[in-house]
């Protein structure tokens, strides 16, 4: 084990002892400037503002009088300058590069070049004057991972003297540190970039699929020319139930989708069963029951950006009460979705002529929802349909999808907004069956 | 930081004296810097920087002052950096700060 050397008096009067001193100190100062480049290239600050600062702290650790930071743009081939100090206002802001000096700042790594003996380059030929002007001395390509992401452009020492070893090799550092932080820029814009596209690929992936589910809600109303537009009317009402209840943006997306394919099983319904201009005899109407179940069979295999589409189809004919069907489920059992898309389809039943009745006036209409909120509907659904409708009788929404969807002869029956907001402060936030079972 | 009122000597020379706090880094730095620059643009030919209040100063600080040496010299001011503690004259005289301003110690 080796032993610790204590200081005589002699050392101090050693002339190398000044030296020494001088060395630590400038030991001390370089490796401070470097523990904040360091922690300045971490901090994920502003990246213009690490730039600026990392120029000063290259500069300030040296001494030296001016400088420059560049990013490289390969897809350009030009160096544009990130910050500047004591370069004056003429300094080009994009410096022009060819294949062969890109291939050389390559070959070179990060090690500075003396521009002054570089003038082999075109790139230092080009911008000899320029350089000359503004007292450059060292330029640093900045390579990290085999590849060129920018440069550093250092003048003059304020000590007059050249540039030592041990300068060079703290330049190198500090390159390393700035040249990581532009690469680190440069992947964040690339995922950016391609987060971007993907957003966009998947916007027109979902007018795709948007697209093709109106094109399916067109089939299954075609079979039916009493019934025509009732998927698309479905899937609005359900949409307007979405936002009354306050779901978000792709949750009502996906009950609008919902309405829009609830009856897709009625593709394979008989023409004939679905018009008839009838009420429909016992085997008939067990033939068209079978439409939900039929339709979640088609759905299922589908991936929808939406979850329960396929659900609400199968489940859109049950009720509360377990009246309903195909399978006869209660109050909590029923998929929340198909209970929205069953009271958007019974208002649109309701609410249209059918080859053996003619549509129900409004009043009479929302009395028999209210009646039925707890039975068939769920009551917190019904309310957010009715608050749907008052806001637009009220004046409070622009699109007035109920008067399109409806006339406006119809929407503007005498007292249906009083009646309305009765029927509305008159029901009870959940249905007697909910309340039975939670009790 | 603040700046003392520009003076006129009975030579002729206008000036002006800014003061550095205790730590000169980037956001102190720079407001000298600014502080400077008006005060050149406004026609001052010598200017004082006044150390007493400055315990560090860091790399960042010592970029900010020649930047600052370097727009006095395009304006042909004067730079003087007063009641410079020991470090930070030992510092500035490793770096090569004293060739271009005048130090002078507390």
């Amino acid at each position: 084990m080796g032993q610790t050397k204590l200081l005589r008096i002699e050392d101090f009067k050693n002339p190398n002892f000044k030296e020494l001193v001088e060395n630590k100190n400038k030991l001390v100062h370089t490796f401070g400037a470097l523990a904040e480049l360091g922690h300045e290239v971490a901090s994920r600050s502003n990246f213009q503002e690490t730039i600026r600062t990392s120029l000063h702290l290259v500069l300030g650790s040296l001494g030296i009088m001016r400088g420059g930071v560049a990013r490289y743009s390969r897809f350009e081939h030009e160096l544009n300058m990130l910050a500047v100090r004591g370069l004056g206002d003429f300094f080009p802001l994009s410096l022009e590069l060819c294949y062969e000096d890109e291939r050389q700042f390559l070959t070179n790594g990060l090690h500075p070049i003396e521009i002054s003996q570089a003038s082999v380059l075109p790139f230092f030929q080009v911008y000899d004057r320029t350089f000359e002007n503004t007292k450059l001395e060292l330029f640093v390509p900045l390579v990290i991972s085999d590849e060129a992401v920018g440069a550093l452009f250092l003048g003059e020492k304020a000590s007059g003297e050249p540039y030592t070893n041990y300068d060079r090799e703290v330049i190198c550092a500090m390159g390393r540190h700035i040249g990581s932080a532009i690469a680190q820029r440069n992947l964040l814009s690339e995922i950016e970039r391609r987060s971007d596209e993907n957003r966009k690929l998947y916007d027109d992936l979902k007018m795709t699929y948007a697209d093709t589910v109106k094109a399916f809600a067109a089939a299954i109303d075609c079979k039916d020319k009493y019934t025509e537009g009732h998927s698309v009317r479905v899937g609005k009402y359900s949409e307007i139930i979405g936002n009354e209840l306050g779901w978000d943006a792709d949750k009502i997306e996906g009950a609008a989708v919902a309405g829009y394919l609830h009856d897709v099983g009625k593709l394979t319904v008989e023409r004939k069963i679905i018009n008839a201009p009838y009420r429909i005899n016992a085997k008939e109407s067990a033939e068209l029951n079978k439409h939900p179940a039929v339709g979640f069979e088609i759905l299922s295999p589908i991936h929808h950006p939406y979850t329960d589409v396929p659900l609400a189809a199968k489940y859109h004919h049950e009720r509360l009460d377990g009246h309903g069907y195909p399978d006869g489920l209660y109050d909590r059992q029923i998929p929340y979705i198909a209970k929205v898309v069953n009271l958007a389809d019974s208002f649109d039943a309701m609410t249209t002529d059918r080859p053996y009745r003619r549509r129900r006036p409004a009043a009479d209409v929302f009395d028999d929802l209210q009646r039925n909120a707890g039975k068939q509907f769920a009551p917190e659904i019904v309310a957010a349909f009715f608050r749907g409708i008052l806001k637009e009788l009220n004046g409070e929404v622009k699109d007035k999808k109920f008067r399109k969807l409806l006339g406006r002869e119809y929407m503007e029956a005498d007292g249906l907004a009083v009646s309305l907001r009765t029927s509305l402060n008159s029901m009870t936030p959940t249905s007697s069956l909910t309340r039975i079972k939670a009790a | 930081m603040n700046t003392e009122a520009v003076s006129l000597s009975p030579a002729g020379v206008k000036t002006a004296v800014v003061y550095a706090d205790d730590y000169l880094n980037k956001l102190t730095g720079e407001k000298i810097e600014r502080e400077c620059r008006q005060r050149l643009d406004e026609g001052c030919t010598e200017l004082i920087v006044d150390f007493s209040r400055t315990e560090i100063v860091n790399s960042i600080g010592v970029s900010i002052l020649l930047g600052v040496i370097d727009s006095a010299a395009n304006a042909g001011a004067k730079v003087v950096f007063s009641e410079v503690n020991e470090n930070t004259a030992e510092l500035f005289d490793m770096l090569g700060v004293s060739r271009h301003a005048k130090i002078v110690g507390q």
